[in-house]
């Protein structure tokens, strides 16, 4: 294996996010960011392969400034090396955008033998990442992969979908999706931590990458034209009762009020 | 260069008549023909889907494991999209579906909203859909505003036409699938049991609260007076591995009308999959548990001795105790 690329969505953490209780918007722009979840997992995932065969990982992500935080967590976990496609602050790129800035980092970071990300993102619940750099780069693609193993110059992988678990063989280089199954992610101990300070966060800009820098926010295929938080009307009563007999008694009431219970 | 009309496409033909409802409304605004498509081992279907609006029928006949494929399907489905130049795709959202909408997005270098449910013509000529974002807390309004416009439509979210005798064109294709570039070398078939969760009318859930597999013997005595079906949280399913499947926004979105949530904390992604129960009741050590802002009815405390009291209590109420104490 020579090069692993593991791509990062620096995502808003979804647990992060208060809501203007008199607008219903959601504050997105101040909420924590942090590396996707499914992506830590591709990210351990790329890091099990190193530590069987060799090789260096690489994540790519595009972002802004406030991305560092995740990459520097990335090095901690143990990527050798980070890179930045930086966007600008507050440029939203949709999934269209975002993969071709992948794709021509991508052909820079050539060659590579593995193209890794994690199966859906949980912030935008988008999956279309892997699919769209295999299709830009010709690429096999192997989706909601949950076991994957490098044999020689092959791959095999179990992947899971509804009605099945399908086990494939696929020559390298490929695109994997992950799904959560896949691993536990390590936390990085404090010295790690401290390690990841010194490795390099590579900043590509859209001029360093060939690309004329306005025409990535104007040639949005989606514009988002508004996010609203969902109300959650539930009645909130708490049931106490004096024992727990009659703590259940007074529930079953309620359900029966509710017209819930049958039979 | 896009031209008319909807194409609409899923290998489940139940969703795909779903897709067909929503496509003809979308047609009857933009104009055009409504077409679907049907990739399989046998050239059928395609009547069903006249009678149910479709103005044509691109029929692809794949057979072997070749029909697994994802090459496969992005090679029929590009090959019936150069044909129509529709306006707009709908693909449904299934496993297969979610990486196939990408695929074909990116080979036609247009955007691609997925999981929408709500869909509707705007009038600048885009599309406007509404879906589920930040782990299913928000509904995002997004707007496609280059075509052809490509969505993706999770099942049961639109409604099939009513069928009716109408004439339409059947083109059928031998189609030679490009050799897969990822080999299937072996398919293991899983029993299914979400079936049952997403038509339960009432699910009785486990999470971490539950500290052994066995314990879950207290969930079940309740679900049998309850005549309910078990459900459970992630973790227990993915990681855990107690049971097979999960209720929660990668899971199964399930609408009983009857919830009861035992040692769940209530994270964004589980609450985003019983957001249609009717009654949500939770039971939890935690009274700071982010669940019961998600219930109608809480109870703090112990699941491993409350739980027997509620099924013993359940029992008495119904008349059916063996032991009457």
């Amino acid at each position: 294996m020579r090069r692993i690329v593991v791509l990062l969505r620096d995502a808003v953490d979804p647990s992060d996010i208060k809501v203007d209780p008199t607008t219903r918007r959601p504050a997105i722009e101040v909420a924590k960011r942090r590396i996707g979840e499914l992506d830590k997992r591709a990210l351990e995932e790329a890091l099990r392969i190193r530590e069987k065969v060799g090789g260096e990982v690489c994540t790519l992500t595009v972002g802004d400034e406030r991305s560092k935080t995740a990459l520097l967590e990335a090095l901690a976990m143990g990527a050798d090396r980070a890179y930045l496609v930086s966007v600008g602050a507050d440029a939203w790129v949709d999934a269209l955008t975002t993969s071709l800035l992948l794709e021509v980092a991508l052909r820079r970071l050539s060659p590579y033998d593995l193209i890794l990300c994690g199966e859906m993102s949980l912030d935008s619940l988008s999956s279309q990442i892997g699919p769209r750099l295999a299709e830009l780069l010709d690429l096999p693609q192997v989706t909601y992969v949950k076991q994957l193993a490098v044999e020689g110059d092959k791959l095999r992988a179990v992947r899971d979908l509804e009605d099945a678990d399908e086990v494939v063989q696929v020559e390298l280089p490929a695109v994997v999706s992950v799904s959560r199954e896949i691993n536990e992610p390590r936390i990085p101990s404090l010295m790690s931590i401290m390690r990841a300070k010194s490795k390099p966060i590579i900043t590509l800009d859209a001029p360093s990458l060939g690309l004329p820098r306005e025409e990535i926010p104007r040639d949005r295929a989606i514009e988002v034209i508004g996010v609203e938080a969902l109300r959650v009307e539930r009645k909130r009563v708490m049931v106490k009762g004096e024992t727990i007999e009659e703590t259940v008694e007074k529930l079953i009431q309620h359900l029966i009020t509710e017209g819930v219970l049958e039979g | 260069m896009p031209g008319m009309g909807v194409m609409v496409y899923s290998e489940d033909m139940d969703l795909e008549l779903q897709l067909l409802g929503k496509g003809r409304e979308l047609t009857d605004k933009l104009g055009g023909p409504l077409s679907a498509v049907v990739i399989g081992p046998e050239q059928r279907g395609a009547d069903e889907l006249i009678r149910h609006g479709a103005d044509k029928v691109y029929s692809y006949k794949v057979s072997g494991l070749d029909l697994y494929s994802i090459e496969t399907y992005r090679s029929a489905l590009l090959e019936a999209v150069k044909r129509e130049s529709p306006q707009v795709i709908l693909i449904g959202s299934t496993k297969r579906g979610r990486e196939l909408a990408p695929r074909i997005a990116s080979a036609l270098r247009t955007g691609c909203m997925t999981e929408c449910i709500e869909l509707e013509v705007d009038e600048g000529g885009g599309l406007l859909g509404r879906r589920l974002v930040y782990g299913g807390s928000a509904l995002a309004t997004e707007r496609s505003q280059k075509k052809p416009h490509v969505a993706t439509i999770p099942p049961r979210v639109f409604k099939r036409a009513e069928p009716s005798e109408r004439k339409g064109e059947i083109i059928e294709m031998e189609m030679e699938p490009p050799r897969p570039r990822a080999v299937i070398v072996e398919r293991r078939k899983k029993t299914r049991e979400g079936g049952a969760l997403e038509s339960a009318r009432v699910i009785v859930a486990a999470g971490r609260g539950f500290k052994r597999k066995e314990d879950l013997r207290l969930l079940e005595d309740l679900a049998e007076v309850l005549g309910a079906e078990i459900g459970c949280t992630r973790p227990l399913a993915a990681d855990s591995g107690w049971l097979n499947e999960w209720i929660g926004i990668s899971g199964h979105k399930v609408r009983p009308r009857l919830y009861i949530a035992c040692g769940i904390s209530g994270t964004v992604q589980h609450l985003a999959g019983i957001r249609d129960a009717q009654v949500v009741v939770s039971i939890n050590k935690d009274e700071g548990a982010n669940i019961f802002q998600a219930s109608d009815y809480g109870i703090v405390g112990d699941l491993y001795t409350i739980l027997p009291a509620l099924t013993k209590a359940l029992r008495r109420s119904k008349g059916k105790s063996r032991n009457p104490s």
